[in-house]
């Protein structure tokens, strides 16, 4: 009992720690200094460096999308819209959370291994002692490059779906080039785009909140580090999940 | 020297514990303005909290802690920032920045809180890194320097700064016996030179008598002793002739 009592405090302590990263470093983004160099330095290592992946993966969903659309919808001679219900499933859902998941993945690993590395060699507390403040320093840049970058992935990779599914309709469903994009774009609508976006921010913020989280707070030498790192992952990815169908209920319900 | 001007830091009755384990026990120490402090004690005595907790990168749970007329103790993080800045720490394992050279670790304090010209800062850097002895190191990386060399530039970034006091956390653990002497010789120099106050963490005897002006031995969590050098080797205090002479 006094165990399960202790699990949950730890368990309070850990979700307040959470909301604290969130909202210094959301705060912290308006506060001086703006640190601009640091912030595009993350940007390129957190978008240009992530590129090659997301247009990979989001090709390759996009080619077996339509596969498998295509063979699904033939049974009931619905072939030619197999462009439509591929655009506004990429677009709503897979682009947003796989782009996101590859992302947890790449960057936020990266970003917990990098500061928990810093935190375990004192490096945090050396930048503390040097009158810097690590949140707006180390935190608060990469809440805001993953924030900004995230959407822009997620749009690049809703590109390549598309492009992916177009060459499987294209080369092996017979479908028209101009019938798949005019279908496309006519079914795609405003909500799906916003819903699209909203996501990738919202994701973004989580990933950066959770791995700059467990960063700061690793202990234990590298052990603790790898525990880390782990964690922000498989947390990230619960949390994008989790976050995801609540954006999908409140933007399927407003409609 | 020896010192005995105004109190710069006072630590009353400070208290600290973690995960029920008490770590200081009611410490109370004063240290002169301008004077070079050795606190000496075991390992896990409580030596390095008390540093952190000068800094404030550690909260004590009670008591005051004392810089300068100004109780840090309960100040929230945005007010302690300039106080730090007053303040330069040598970490028990230099915690350089790995990812930046020697040259932008020591400039790290400048680049953020000064407008100076790269110029300006590419000089004090100079300076620095000369001072230690590591000049024509700024483009190496931390990774490509030994124990000592990466404790000496830990220094120069101290130093870059211009702080009024110096904390060094066990400044010569793991050294060589010839590279903990240069760095006695170093915190000497930097005493001497630039009249800083220093406060030296250390459970090693032959390292903190060296460069203290005084010595206040720590165990159980609180100041057993203070004096001078001379007055801690005459001390009839059992622990401290054990701790000075080694276990019977």
């Amino acid at each position: 009992m006094a165990n399960n009592k202790e699990k949950f405090f730890d368990f309070l302590v850990f979700l307040h720690g959470l909301l604290e990263m969130f909202g210094r470093s959301l705060l912290l983004t308006f506060v001086k200094p703006y640190y601009r160099r640091d912030i595009l330095e993350q940007m390129y290592h957190i978008g240009v460096r992530s590129l090659s992946i997301v247009v990979l993966t989001s090709t390759f969903t996009g080619l077996v999308l339509a596969l498998q659309f295509g063979h699904e919808m033939a049974i009931y001679g619905a072939k030619m819209y197999t462009g439509s219900v591929l655009i506004v499933a990429l677009v709503r859902e897979l682009g947003p959370v796989l782009v996101s998941l590859v992302a947890a993945g790449r960057v936020g690993a990266g970003i917990t291994a990098e500061l928990g590395s810093m935190a375990v060699t004192e490096q945090i507390d050396a930048m503390r002692a040097l009158g810097t403040d690590p949140y707006k320093k180390l935190a608060s840049t990469r809440f805001v490059a993953l924030t900004v970058m995230l959407p822009i992935l997620v749009a690049i990779g809703d590109t390549c779906g598309m492009i992916g599914g177009w060459i499987v309709s294209v080369t092996a469903l017979d479908i028209s080039s101009d019938f798949y994009w005019s279908i496309a774009i006519q079914y795609l609508q405003f909500s799906d785009i916003s819903a699209g976006l909203i996501k990738p921010i919202v994701f973004g913020m989580t990933i950066a909140t959770v791995a700059c989280y467990l960063g700061f707070t690793a202990t234990g030498g590298t052990r603790g580090v790898g525990e880390a790192t782990t964690r922000s992952v498989v947390l990230s990815s619960i949390l994008i999940f989790m976050l995801d169908f609540l954006i999908t209920k409140l933007t399927i319900g407003s409609m | 020297m020896t010192a005995r001007g105004d109190i710069i830091i006072e630590f009353r009755d400070v208290w600290k514990s973690f995960n029920n384990h008490q770590v200081l026990k009611g410490l109370s120490l004063s240290i002169y303005r301008g004077e070079t402090l050795v606190i000496l004690g075991r390992s896990g005595c409580g030596k390095s909290v008390t540093l952190k907790i000068l800094l404030g990168l550690i909260q004590p749970d009670a008591g005051s802690v004392i810089v300068d007329g100004i109780d840090i103790a309960a100040l929230p993080e945005r007010e302690l920032f300039p106080i730090r800045r007053r303040m330069g720490m040598l970490f028990q394992g230099s915690a350089l920045f790995d990812s930046l050279t020697i040259g932008e670790n020591v400039a790290f304090a400048l680049k953020e809180h000064t407008t100076m010209s790269q110029e300006e800062i590419d000089e004090i850097v100079a300076k620095n890194l000369l001072f230690v002895d590591m000049a024509g190191t700024e483009n190496l990386m931390p990774a490509e320097l030994s124990g000592g060399m990466k404790k000496r530039v830990a220094l120069a970034r101290a130093m870059a700064y211009q702080p009024e006091i110096l904390l060094y956390d066990e400044p010569t653990t793991g050294l060589d016996p010839i590279t903990a002497t240069t760095i006695n010789a170093l915190i000497r120099k930097t005493q001497a030179e630039y009249g800083v106050t220093s406060i030296v963490v250390t459970h090693e005897l032959a390292s903190g008598f060296s460069v203290a002006d005084r010595v206040a031995v720590m165990d159980g969590g609180r100041i057993l002793e203070i004096g001078t050098v001379e007055e801690i080797k005459k001390s009839s205090n059992e622990f401290i002739q054990t701790f000075i002479a080694g276990p019977k």
